[in-house]
């Protein structure tokens, strides 16, 4: 990735130097400064050409260039447009003068609301919202300050705008000539932020600071990394879900062409050549013998019967309690109580998975599109036999994350061969590895209940999760309830005295991951479709069974409320057929209402309403792209979405048998975004869940039919009017993939 | 040893001749921003001009390229000048901008062959192409917006 040394002209090859943090301005309190970073910052050999680090964040060079570092990893959620407004907002700078670049591991960058350096859980901007506007503040305090010490004037009669600083008597200063004094002086402890009624570029649209790049070629992904003397990687895996190589034969494919390395690892056998295409052939040269481990009997029957009988044993633990849903229950004039399941899905990022490692006496150089830098460091240390701090990562644009590279499994291959071979090595996944390897959104069985009372009022609500707990691999150890199983029931607005939400944890023997609204999606389309059914039952019309348990609600109300005004509730068109659901999560309350029609026994999506508060928004163009991305996201969920396993061995390798959206299945979407001086909520995640409640309600308004089981099915699945042959097929009726075609 | 003409510039590139076109584009020339999706002509990633129309690269041998010419997202315009490019940026269509590339080559050769597309032309030309983030909508107003660009609109 650039940086703007690269660009002064003039400037002398850069020496990697280790920069000294202990100077007074980085060390004062109030902005979390990153003393023991290992920032190794691309000193000038000029001198005087160096930037100044006026924090974490921000380098401001003497020629003005202006550089923000961004801790959270750009997937397409924004956060090299949104988290650099929040800086510029208080620094008084122009966005699209800015350099961005990633930054490296560091203290500093870790998010408050997350485990360390993650970028996750849809809070990027909640976690920067106050701190990064504070960084650009302080900076803007020191700016300046000294600016007017060299003018010998009071600082109070100096202002900054567009990165000048001027005075009463028309003296002007650029950031750049006076950046160096600046990093001198003491951290301001105390700095006023704007009130919102002042934001000149929070709330306006800019333009993405990532779209120049990404529309010539030149946006650099994992994928595209390329280093002197790199060679390229293939990983055999076992096809079987958690085998390994028992032995492997490789003398054919040491003989094939281009062919550097073949190394048998715990995850695999890795084959490295001089090109990728030379190293996907010798991979099928291979001959290995593949120990299926635990799971050569595991099919999705087993799954499910191991998801049904936990349900059936254990009530779980409580992860909220309102009243006695219990007792409530059982004192009820009326009881309903029904089963939900969700299947197991993929990511299916457009990148595959992939890593470049360059293992040197140095240490190790990581290059990774990766949304957790420092389990990526961790990972790679061991990998490659050194401590942490001797893994420096560069993290690329991310082709897709959706929770996929929260994990770091293709992390270690990469760094075991450049470490055999003491050059740099990228390991591809190719799409089939990908999809047969992934850390699968888990699977979730849940038991949904509920009481009228004798006056026909909704007195009891009971949700029972039973599912895989992700947490407790990713980020042991877990005490109680992990927050993650039970998003979306937890928030639940909905105003019933007794509400009971219990978690049975049931492992089905292969990873899983956290995978875009996680837990939001399976519990968000159990409620949502539920209070469909409980409002049938009580003969009241689905928004008028929500509004009047959300009385004490003005927000979620008035979501709803707009909600159903802009889709015609209740006089939907001729033919056409409308469901809603309603989601509090991520601090965000946000409304969906679905319009279809009926087409030979399938739905067609006509259209989506969107309605969304999510608090004061940073960039509502980018928010609105994001509502967007959720509703294909979990359009695609709710028709199609589904992994199946025989014998231990995923079915779906690619996108013929794993269909997501094209865009002539594309339904009309209308976003709305209201108004609000509440902080901000996220956003990257809170569209998907409500997807597959509202169009299962639409199709129950259209045919009475409840959908308790996702995806919506193959039988029903509209057929695609226009797409062409082979493309999006679906392959369930072929037969299934073993073992023995795999390898 | 092939010689193939890529972005106006005739190449020589010593691959094995079931070598498809994407990996030696990305891996013996450096021209990355062609992306790897499937491998199998399912997603349209790897989207490049042939003599002007669009092909799926990554089922596309060395072998078979010939002499006809190979245009990447690299080479489409220079200072990212064409139509399709100016509305991408002025709608700012992508998110992880992966597909991207493949998009816009697949919009640009559709409006060679169709100026004024309409929305049924676009989805018999775009529907190959997928995209995981769900930039479709957009994507189809760029494409309008190109075509608007492109006969002088402003």
């Amino acid at each position: 990735m650039a940086t703007p040394h690269d660009r002064q002209d003039g400037a002398t090859p850069a020496q990697w130097t280790r920069r000294d943090f202990m100077g007074s301005a980085l060390s004062a309190g109030g902005l979390v400064i990153a003393m023991n970073l290992p920032l190794p910052a691309r000193a000038a050999t000029r001198a005087g050409r160096a930037p100044a680090e006026l924090n974490a964040w921000l380098r401001i060079a003497p020629d003005d260039t202006i550089t923000i570092l961004v801790d959270r990893s750009e997937m397409g959620q924004g956060v090299y447009t949104a988290l650099p407004t929040l800086i510029a907002e208080e620094l008084e700078i122009d966005l699209a003068r800015v350099a961005i670049v990633a930054a490296p591991v560091g203290d500093a960058y870790f998010n408050a609301a997350n485990v360390g350096q993650v970028t996750g859980t849809s809070n990027s901007v909640q976690d920067a919202w106050v701190k990064l506007r504070t960084a650009g503040a302080q900076a803007r305090t020191l700016l300046i300050a000294a600016a007017a010490a060299r003018w010998g004037v009071d600082p109070r009669e100096c202002r900054a705008r567009h990165g000048v600083i001027s005075n009463a008597a028309g003296d002007r200063l650029t950031y750049g000539a006076v950046a160096a004094d600046a990093a001198r002086l003491p951290l301001p402890t105390q700095v006023a932020l704007k009130p919102a009624s002042e934001f000149r570029l929070i709330g306006r649209g800019l333009p993405r600071t990532d779209t120049p790049a990404k529309v010539d070629g030149s946006a650099q992904f994992g994928i595209d990394v390329r280093l002197p003397g790199m060679l390229y990687g293939a990983l055999a895996q076992s096809p079987v879900l958690g085998g390994w190589p028992d032995s492997v034969d490789s003398a054919e494919a040491q003989k094939m062409p281009g062919v550097r390395l073949v190394l048998a690892l715990d995850s695999g056998v890795l084959v490295v050549a001089d090109h990728y295409w030379q190293a996907l052939a010798a991979r099928r040269a291979l001959r290995v013998r593949w120990n299926p481990g635990p799971n050569a009997a595991l099919d999705n029957a087993a799954i499910r019967a191991a998801l049904r009988r936990t349900e059936a044993e254990d009530p779980g633990l409580v992860a909220r309690a309102d009243g006695d849903a219990r007792a409530a229950l059982q004192r009820a004039a009326r009881t309903h109580s029904a089963i939900y399941e969700v299947p197991l899905l993929a990511h299916a990022t457009m990148e595959p998975m992939n890593c470049t490692a360059d293992v040197h006496v140095g240490g190790c150089d990581l290059y990774v599109g990766t949304q957790v830098q420092q389990l990526s460091q961790a990972a790679a240390a061991v990998a490659a036999g050194v401590p942490p701090d001797q893994v420096r990562v560069h993290t690329t644009f991310l082709g897709g994350g959706f929770g996929r590279r929260l994990d770091v499994d293709f992390i270690p291959a990469a760094v075991a061969g450049s470490h055999a071979l003491g050059r740099p090595v990228q390991v591809i996944w190719t799409r089939e590895d990908d999809m047969t390897h992934d850390t699968y959104r888990p699977p979730a069985l849940e038991r949904i209940s509920a009481g009228f009372d004798a006056a026909g009022k909704l007195d009891a609500f009971q949700l029972h999760v039973v599912s895989p707990l992700i947490t407790a691999r990713m980020f042991p150890p877990v005490t109680g309830v992990d927050p993650e199983v039970v998003e979306a029931a937890v928030s639940c607005a909905y105003g019933i005295p007794n509400f009971l939400v219990t978690y049975t944890r049931q492992e089905i023997g292969i990873n899983v991951g956290y995978m875009r609204s996680v837990s939001h999606a399976a519990n968000c389309f159990v409620i949502e479709s539920f209070v469909d059914e409980l409002a049938a039952l009580a003969g009241k019309d689905p928004y008028d069974f929500r509004m009047a348990l959300l009385t004490t609600k003005p927000r979620h109300r008035r979501v709803l409320e707009t909600a159903a005004r802009l889709a015609g509730w209740g006089k939907p068109a001729p033919g056409r057929h409308l469901g809603l659901a309603l989601m509090d999560g991520y601090s965000t309350r946000i409304a969906q209402i679905v319009e279809i029609s009926v087409e030979g026994g399938a739905p067609r999506v006509h259209r989506i309403v969107c309605v969304v508060d999510c608090g004061q928004m940073v960039n509502p163009r980018i928010v609105e792209s994001q509502i967007e991305s959720g509703i294909v996201f979990g359009l695609t969920e709710a028709l199609w979405g589904e992994i199946t396993i025989a014998n231990g061995v995923v079915q779906q390798t690619n996108f013929d048998g794993y269909r997501v959206l094209r865009a002539n299945e594309m339904p009309q979407i209308v976003v709305e975004l209201l108004a609000s001086d509440a902080p901000p909520g996220g956003i990257g995640e809170v569209a998907v869940p409500l997807v597959a409640p509202a169009l299962c309600n639409a199709w129950f308004a259209a045919t009475g039919e409840r959908i308790r089981s996702l995806p919506f099915g193959a039988a029903r699945a509209p057929r695609a009017d226009a797409v062409k042959p082979g493309s999006a097929n679906n392959d369930r009726g072929s037969a299934p993939r073993t073992a023995a075609s795999d390898t | 040893m092939f010689e193939i003409q890529v972005n106006g510039r005739p190449l020589r590139v010593d691959a094995a001749p079931d070598t498809p076109l994407l990996w030696v584009l990305r891996d013996h020339l450096g021209l990355t921003g062609t992306k790897y999706g499937c491998g199998r002509a399912l997603c349209g990633a790897c989207t490049v001009h042939l003599d002007g129309v669009a092909v799926r690269s990554c089922v596309l041998p060395i072998a078979d390229v010939g002499r006809r010419a190979v245009t990447t997202i690299e080479g489409l315009a220079p200072d990212r000048s064409a139509p399709v490019q100016r509305a991408w940026i002025e709608l700012d269509v992508p998110q992880c901008g992966y597909c991207q590339s493949g998009q816009i080559m697949a919009a640009a050769a559709l409006l060679r062959t169709h100026p004024e597309p309409s929305d049924g032309d676009i989805d018999a030309a775009m529907s190959g192409n997928l995209c995981r983030c769900g930039t479709y909508a957009r994507i189809r107003r760029a494409v309008h917006r190109a075509a608007a660009l492109a006969r002088g609109e402003r």
